[in-house]
Formats: C-alpha cells, sequence, structure tokens
C-alpha cells in the first residue's frame, strides 16, 4: 500500500481494540468497518457531506469519513453499535421503531447518534432547532417527518420521565 | 387471541435490527474480498487509442488488470437489451468494459483487482488511457438535431420512433373553440439511494458454484444474466439481495457491467471479489431519467373540457438504452391522468445522448407525463378565468365509467385499463384537507405581511403492480415457526411486516413467529422484481395465496387428528380448534409435525408422526397420491392487467418578493391505493416519495455542460433535499378496493413523487404570476423569470 505502516489502538465504545499494521492515511470509517469489523457507520459519500458515517469522538459528533483514524488514539470512539443491545434499544432507537422513521435504515444508524446529539445538548430544541441539527444527514427514503416526529417523542418522554433532561443509555 | 394484523399500523420487524446498526448491506459483506476498482472515461465521447498499465504493475497489492481485450469472447458482448419492443429499430448497449469507443462520461473502461480498494485505486489511477475525443452530444434536441451522432450507425441518434392515438386529436384540436400551444422543460435527475450500487461474489471451485450477492432490485434476474454470460447452468448460480439502502428504481437496472465481471472475476482468480461503487462513480455511472422536451397542443370548450390534446415529445435516454422505452411509454400513456381524453394522439423520439444511460426512476416516466397533462389543465384555467379544481372536474372520468378502456397499450404490452378509482371523491377530499375553498383569505393575510402566497394542485393516476407474476412460498415448521419467501428483493419497503401480516392473519399465528425472506434465489428461484409499485400487491397476493392452501391442509390434517369436520375448525392463537369450543384443538405445530409422516423420532414431538404412532389410513400409503409431506405451499398471482392506483396532492408555495426564494409551507395528499394493509409503511412510502418530488421540482438536476460533463456530482452540488427543506405532509386516503386481485389492493411506492413538480410549479404560478414551463425551477430561475417576464408568452397561441 502507499506509506508507511503503523499498529496502534482505538477506544471504541469502551473496548480497547488493537489495529495492526495499518496504513496512517485510512479513515476511521475504514478502519472501523474494515479492520474492526464495525459496519454500522455506513459510508455514502465519503465526502463529509451525507452523515451517514457519524460517531461519537470524545462526545463530539464527526463524520468518520473525514478523520483520520491514527489521529483518534487518544479519543474516547462511540459508534451505533454501543447503543442499544438485543433485549434494549436506546429511547431514540425506540422512538424511530414507534414511529416508522425507518426505510432503508442505511441513513439509521447517523440519524440515530445526531438526534442523541441533539437532545442531550438542547434538550427542548424548537422545531426548526430539531431540523438544523439533523440537516447533516442525508436520507432519501423517510422524506424525514417521521424522523422529526420520534425526536418529539423522545423529548416529551425524557422531560416527563425526569424532570428537565433524561440520559441517553 | 390473535388480533387481524392486516391494515394495522404494525411496527416494522426489520427495524431494530437497522436501528442497533446491525443492517448488512451489500459493502457491509465480503471483507476479505480482493477489491475492484474501474478506471472509467473522463470523457463523454472519444475512441480509447491506448491503454499503458505499465505504471501499475509495482502498486503493491494489485492482483489483476482487465481491459476488454482480456475478456472471453462471451463477455465481450453487449449488455442484453432488456425489454425489446417493436418500436425500438436501433436499440444499442453498453459493452462491460469499453471496446475501442466510449460515450459517457463514468463509462468503464479498465477494470483493477487488488487486494484492497485503496490499492486498487492506486493502480487504476496509475493506468494511462489515451484517448481521441469526438464531438459530444448532449440534451435532447441537440441529440435529434443529429449534427453529430453517438453511435455511428446511428447517424439520426433515434433509437426509437412511437405514435399511439385514440381518436383523431388534430381534427378535434382545429374544430375546438379555443386552443393552447406551449413547450415544457423537464431536466435529468436520479434515484440517488444512500447506497450506491454494489456485488460481492464467491466462488466455490470445489462445488462449481458462485454465490452472489448484489445491491439489486431484480435477484432472479441478475442470476439468469450471469449464468448466461458465465456460461454456467442456473444451479450453479445462486443470488441474494442483501439488505439493501434504498433503491428507487435504479437498481432494477441489471445486469450492471460489475454484476457479470465481479463472478467472472472471482471465478478467474479463484478468491472473493467485490465492487462497490463510490458516490462520484454513482453519480457518473448509474443510470438517471426524468430528462424529456414536450410541445403541447390542446383544443377545449368554453368549460374547460378537453376536446383534442395532441404531445410531441423527445425522451434523452443517454448514451445507451439497455431497459428499452419503458420510460417514455409509461409516460406517454400515464399522461392522461384521471381524465376522460377521447382525442389524444402522444407521439415521441427516444433519442441518444452522450450522457449518463436513462432507466427507470420512482415515478419512471410519470411526473412527467403528470407535469405535462397538469400545467395544459392549469393553462386551461387560466386561460377560461376558471378555478383549477373546476377544470379538473369537467374533464374526469366518472367512477361508474370504470373500468375504463382507452384504447392504448401500456407499458406491460396489456391495455390501457383502469380498473376502479373515484377522482371526484378524491378531489372533494383534497380541497377539504387543504382548505381550497378558504385559500384567498390565507393569500390576503399574507400579501398583509409582505410574502406571495400561492396554492396548486395535480392528479395523476398510476399503473401498478404490473405482470408477469410473482410467487410465495409458505411453511409451517415443526418448530412453529412460519417460513416464507418471495423471490423479489425489498429496499426499505418494509416487505417483511406486511408480508408477515398477511400470513398471520391467513394462519391465525402471531406476527414473531413469522419469518419472511425476499430476494434469495436458494429459497424462491422464480421472480420478477420490485418495480412499479408492484412488491406488495403481486408477492402480497401470491403469499396470500399459498397461505391460504397451507390454511386449507393444516385445516385437513387437524379434522382427520381431531375426527371433526374441517368446516367446524378454525385457525387462531397458533391452533386448530373447534369454533365455539376453544378446548378442542391442536397445535399448528403438530399439525405440522403430522404433516410429515415420519421413520425415526428424532426428537420427543417427532414420536406421534413415526410409523407406529401414525399408521395413517387403512388401504393408502403414508402419503397419498394427491398429497405431499409437509405442511407448505407454493402459489403465484399473475394478474390479467395492472391495476390503477390514483392520488392528488395540493401546495402551499410562499414567495419571497425579493429574492424569490420559495418554501413549501403547506403539502396535502389524498392517496387512493385500495385498503392499506399497514397504513404506516404505505403512509411512509408516500413522504418518502413526497421528498423527492420536492427535490424535482425545486432543486435536483444533472448539470451536464455541453461537453458532456456532470458538473454537480456529488452531494453538495446535487441538492438533494435535507430536513430543512421537506415540508410537514398531511395525508388523507381513499380506499377503493381493486377487483383485479384477492387482497383488492393497489401499489403504493412511487405515488409520492409523481406530482409533487406539477403541484409545485402550479403553486409557485399562482404566487408570482410567472409561468411555470420547466422542473425544476430554482429561486435564481424564478428571480430571472419574474424580472424579465412580459405579460404574454410569445409561445402561446389562441
Ligand atoms: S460518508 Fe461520511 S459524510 Fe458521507
Ligand atoms: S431510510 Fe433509507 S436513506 Fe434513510
Amino acid at each position: 500500500m502507499t506509506g508507511a505502516t503503523e499498529s496502534y489502538e482505538l477506544d471504541v465504545d469502551g473496548r480497547a481494540l488493537p489495529v495492526a499494521a495499518a496504513w496512517l492515511g485510512e479513515s476511521l470509517l475504514y478502519v472501523l468497518r474494515e479492520r474492526l469489523g464495525l459496519p454500522g457507520a455506513k459510508n455514502a459519500c465519503e465526502q463529509g457531506e451525507c452523515g451517514s458515517c457519524s460517531i461519537f469522538l470524545d462526545d463530539v459528533l464527526v463524520n468518520a469519513c473525514c478523520v483520520l483514524a491514527a489521529d483518534a488514539t487518544d479519543a474516547r470512539i462511540r459508534t451505533v453499535e454501543g447503543f442499544g443491545d438485543a433485549d434494549h434499544l436506546s429511547d431514540v432507537q425506540a422512538a424511530f421503531l414507534g414511529t416508522g422513521a425507518v426505510q432503508c435504515g442505511f441513513c439509521t444508524p447517523g440519524l440515530i447518534l445526531a438526534v442523541h446529539d441533539l437532545l442531550d445538548q438542547v434538550p427542548d430544541p424548537t422545531g426548526l432547532e430539531v431540523r438544523e441539527a439533523i440537516s447533516g444527514n442525508l436520507c432519501r427514503c423517510t422524506g424525514y417527518g417521521r424522523i422529526l416526529q420520534a425526536v418529539e417523542e423522545v423529548k416529551a418522554t425524557r422531560s416527563g420521565a425526569s424532570g428537565p433532561r433524561g440520559e441517553s443509555p | 387471541m390473535t388480533t387481524r394484523s392486516v391494515g394495522a399500523p404494525v411496527a416494522r420487524s426489520e427495524d431494530p435490527r437497522l436501528l442497533r446498526g446491525e443492517g448488512r448491506y451489500l459493502d457491509d459483506l465480503g471483507h476479505d474480498a480482493f477489491q475492484i476498482a474501474m478506471v472509467r472515461s473522463p470523457h463523454a465521447h472519444a475512441r480509447v487509442l491506448d491503454i499503458d498499465v505499465s505504471g501499475a504493475l509495482e502498486v503493491e497489492g494489485l492482483i489483476a488488470i482487465h481491459t476488454f481485450e482480456d475478456l472471453p469472447p462471451r463477455l465481450q458482448e453487449p449488455l442484453p437489451l432488456l425489454l425489446p419492443h417493436p418500436s425500438l429499430t436501433a436499440g444499442r448497449t453498453q459493452h462491460l468494459l469499453a471496446d475501442g469507443e466510449v460515450n459517457h462520461v463514468g463509462e468503464a473502461v479498465v477494470m483493477v483487482t487488488a487486494t484492497d480498494r485503496y490499492a486498487a485505486e492506486d493502480a487504476a489511477e496509475r493506468i494511462l488511457v489515451e484517448y481521441d475525443p469526438l464531438p459530444a452530444v448532449v440534451g435532447p434536441e441537440r441529440a435529434r438535431a443529429a449534427e453529430h451522432a453517438v453511435h455511428d450507425d446511428v447517424p439520426d441518434n433515434v433509437a426509437a420512433h412511437l405514435e399511439q392515438s385514440i381518436g383523431d386529436a388534430p381534427a378535434a384540436i382545429g374544430a375546438a373553440p379555443n386552443r393552447l400551444r406551449f413547450r415544457l422543460d423537464i431536466e435529468r435527475s436520479a434515484s440517488t439511494p444512500m447506497e450506491g450500487r454494489g456485488t460481492y461474489a464467491r466462488w466455490d471451485g470445489d462445488d462449481e458454484r458462485v454465490r452472489l450477492h448484489t445491491s439489486t432490485q431484480a435477484p432472479t434476474s441478475v442470476r439468469a444474466a450471469v449464468a448466461a454470460f458465465l456460461g454456467l447452468q442456473l444451479a450453479q448460480v445462486e443470488c441474494i439481495a442483501p439488505d439493501i439502502g434504498g433503491g428507487f428504481g435504479v437498481k432494477i437496472m441489471h445486469p450492471w457491467p460489475e454484476e457479470i465481471l465481479v463472478p467472472w472475476a472471482a471465478r478467474e482468480l479463484g478468491h472473493d471479489v467485490k465492487f462497490t461503487e463510490d458516490r462520484r462513480e454513482h453519480f457518473v455511472s448509474a443510470n438517471h431519467e426524468r430528462a424529456q422536451v414536450h410541445w403541447i397542443d390542446v383544443g377545449f370548450d368554453d368549460d374547460g373540457r378537453v376536446l383534442g390534446l395532441d404531445v410531441e415529445f423527445i425522451h434523452d435516454h443517454g448514451a445507451y438504452i439497455p431497459y428499452g422505452l419503458i420510460v417514455p411509454i409509461i409516460t406517454s400513456t400515464q399522461l392522461i391522468g384521471p381524465y376522460k381524453l377521447e382525442n389524444y394522439r402522444v407521439v415521441f423520439d427516444s433519442v441518444y445522448t452522450n450522457t449518463t444511460p436513462v432507466s427507470p426512476y420512482r415515478g419512471a416516466g410519470r411526473p412527467q407525463g403528470c407535469f405535462a397533462m397538469e400545467r395544459t389543465i392549469d393553462r386551461i384555467a387560466a386561460h377560461l378565468g376558471k378555478d383549477r379544481t373546476e377544470v379538473r372536474s369537467v374533464n374526469f372520468l366518472q367512477p361508474e365509467e370504470m373500468p375504463y378502456d382507452f384504447g392504448l397499450t401500456f407499458q406491460d404490452g396489456r391495455p390501457l385499463r383502469y380498473d376502479s378509482g373515484d377522482f371526484p371523491a378524491s378531489l372533494e377530499k383534497l380541497k377539504q384537507l387543504v382548505d381550497w375553498d378558504g385559500f384567498e383569505e390565507r393569500r390576503a393575510a399574507a400579501e398583509a405581511e409582505g410574502r406571495l402566497l400561492g396554492i396548486g394542485l395535480a392528479t395523476y393516476v398510476e399503473g401498478t403492480g404490473v405482470g408477469p407474476y410473482e410467487g410465495g412460498h409458505v411453511l409451517i415448521e415443526p418448530g412453529g415457526t412460519v417460513q416464507v419467501s418471495t423471490g423479489l428483493s425489498t429496499q426499505g419497503q418494509g416487505h417483511q411486516t406486511v408480508f408477515a401480516q398477511i400470513v398471520a392473519d391467513e394462519l391465525g399465528v402471531d406476527l414473531a413467529d413469522v419469518r419472511v425472506v425476499t430476494g434469495d434465489t436458494r429459497r424462491f428461484p422464480y421472480a420478477v422484481g420490485t418495480f412499479a409499485s408492484r412488491a406488495a400487491v403481486m408477492s402480497g397476493n401470491a403469499i396470500h395465496l399459498a397461505a391460504r392452501r397451507v390454511r386449507e391442509k393444516a385445516l385437513r390434517i387437524a379434522s382427520e387428528a381431531l375426527e371433526v369436520d374441517a368446516e367446524d375448525l378454525e385457525l387462531a392463537d397458533g391452533q386448530a380448534r373447534v369454533v365455539g369450543s376453544p378446548d378442542t384443538a391442536i397445535d399448528l405445530k403438530v399439525v405440522a409435525t403430522l404433516s410429515n409422516p415420519l421413520r425415526y423420532a428424532f426428537d420427543e414431538s417427532a414420536r406421534i408422526a413415526t410409523q407406529f404412532a401414525n399408521p395413517g389410513k387403512e388401504g393408502q400409503p403414508p402419503v397419498t397420491d394427491d398429497d405431499e409431506p409437509g405442511l407448505e405451499a407454493t402459489d403465484y398471482y399473475s394478474p390479467m392487467s395492472s391495476t390503477f392506483a390514483n392520488g392528488m396532492h395540493a401546495v402551499e408555495v410562499s414567495v419571497d418578493p425579493d429574492t424569490s426564494d420559495i418554501e413549501v409551507v403547506r403539502y396535502a395528499v389524498v392517496h387512493d391505493c385500495g385498503p392499506l394493509l399497514n397504513p404506516r409503511i404505505v403512509q411512509g412510502q408516500v413522504l418518502g416519495g413526497v421528498a423527492q418530488g420536492v427535490g424535482g421540482a425545486l432543486y435536483e438536476r444533472m448539470a451536464y455542460d455541453e461537453h458532456g460533463q456532470l458538473q454537480n456530482a456529488s452531494f453538495m452540488d446535487f441538492l438533494m433535499p435535507y430536513a430543512t427543506e421537506v415540508p410537514s405532509v398531511d395525508i388523507d386516503h381513499l380506499e377503493t378496493p381493486s377487483p383485479l386481485n384477492p387482497l383488492g389492493i393497489k401499489g403504493a411506492g412511487e405515488a409520492g413523487v409523481i406530482p409533487g413538480a406539477a403541484a409545485i410549479a402550479a403553486a409557485i404560478e399562482d404566487a408570482t404570476g410567472v409561468v411555470i414551463d420547466a422542473m425544476p425551477i430554482s429561486p435564481s430561475q424564478l428571480h430571472e423569470q419574474r424580472l424579465t417576464t412580459a405579460q404574454d408568452r410569445p409561445g402561446d397561441t389562441t
């Protein structure tokens, strides 16, 4: 391949995962998907225009296709694989299910993370804030209406369940 | 108690997996596969003079490089013309790799295989292809002017010329008291699913079989094409559509060159091989649609009744025509919409241009036809100073006239025959939903705030559920799980849920016990594909029929076991039981066990079916002549003709008087696709379609320059709507059942997109007074038009 390889470790969803002899030019998206067996983040443009590859890097939502994996060695990485498990969906995931906000599902992992990010930072966003917050994520199937509805549901449950703000898992 | 689930807004069973990031799409498979990168033409039209691969040979990880010359003879043949038609006299299809000439930017020239995609792209970059550029033909009118030819042997660039008519349109127009003539322009757009194309093949040298995963809407047909090109028996090819990240038509095109090249390379190299296209590749090498130019000539009476309509259009189908004339035929027949046209003539030329080929994108020619018809009705209304809903009403085909045969041939080669629908009732509902009659008050209020408000509407009829057939298989396992399969594939429509609902109701079992597999030739090898809003109608009915046969068999076996009359039994709660005395019951899984006479008691529950426990009837073999082991059935649904869904959209837009910025402030949909199997899923389809309609009306265009270079091949430049661009939508349904199929249903997949551009154009026109005759129309175009719009349009004559 093109240039130097190195071995390093990434902290992904609370696990220390070794990356062996990888070219330093590889994107974090590539390393997660191809080297670490975590294909939840999707590749739909590889140039930061669609949000399908969204992940958290130290609690900041980023496009993994635009981050070099080797630059992320000191960061805490969270992927969609770290949200919800076989018997438990996160509140955002459950609201997507309940409102019918998924069609083909390709954009869904990115949107789940974008909505978690929004509601963790702004527990009571206005309609426009919601639209703005997810406007880095393209979805070709749903027309977004159900996604906005899901956000409203989570907003309502969180404020009802635990006062000013609830916990995301 | 199991409750009826068809008709209920059941949550989708596919979602929990997708929500957790556990969906497995094409590029999530085959991580050890060799990867392919294509060297693609940077020219719209050129001869390939030389290919120098020497610079690539040093790249670490390179496995192989293939050009056209390196392919075996069968793979040097062009791709099949999938849909031949008598009028398609000059059909040309592309080669798997360019054979000395390229005809659009993005055409594949060299295939590079390497251990990973980075290496494959590095090598591809070092391959030098020498081209001799030729003049590029771009745009339908330049194609028809034929100054240059796309294909040397088709000097006029016309692949097909087709005319259809009802009555005598020119005579009727000549005799009509009013006449309008004008032109409409519709630009290119494309399906643009979030997941692009991709194919992954595994060659098993011991078994001599290939297993192909591909992101397709037609797995059985891909399988057949692969077998044909690779000289394999069908039994040696398996084709599976994994999770698919959206299709919207582009993935009904098949086989893509890569769908043949990838399995061939896998066999040649004795190793898994995968191709996943990137976004730019998708823009230039996956098919587009929409581009047409229309010339309309219409004659009408003083009530606005259309007396004669004459439409000529040019359809730009790009460099090749692998998918035949489906798109322009749909435009020319579905243009009619809900109106009773008695004098109609339509003629089109399908022309070659040096741009990406064209095949259906959701709507498949209908948005163009709808744009033409609805803009015509709006012009008539404006000419006569009448309300636009009134002019529509006088032209509607009435419900009591159905079924109605127009005397034209539809895209499936069968008569264009509307089976059902109630257009006046739909319009009434739409007017209520959008408060049509209260609009002038809203306009005045907006005006007081300095905003230009406008309202528009558009109607359509959509032929759905086209043949020839689909099949379904239903099996109750001895463990109680119900396995269902159908051959067509799914791209996000919720088929697993909807088909399970149909089966659960028929068999009286819990939804959670029904497992549905789509698009896997190992499970169901006979199928046509997912297109033309046909999956629910075709596979839904086939599965329904198969489930009914399983039900009959279950009742028969249960009646023998319980020694009661089958007529006294019902299926509910996973049991066959006596109506009114539910204690006399037998579990369906026991029935399933009994349906298969056994020799061996491999587990406890199997005992009851073994030869000493269940010796069968005196004087009869364990499996009688008219029976088969197992509680399963296969059935097929094949309709006489398509079933026609319909709908109407109304839109309010607000236009900024200073900047001409356009905002859709209200969007209302009335939709009639017969009884809803799952209202939540149907509405989801409509909402998604509306978003694409908004994109098509205001934002999406493939911006080719005169040299055939696509100027906006990225999400940054090709403006697909984000959440900030899509309005909220009010939906109401009418449920006029189709008499054509057992479930009475009609397709819903494409409907939402069809009338969007026409309705939005009408609303903009109403807001600004500027005549809108192009799709899409951007704020800057509108602004310019508002500045220059004179009073009368030169093209219009009366
Ligand atoms: S794949 Fe990273 S933003 Fe599109
Ligand atoms: S659900 Fe398909 S792209 Fe969003």
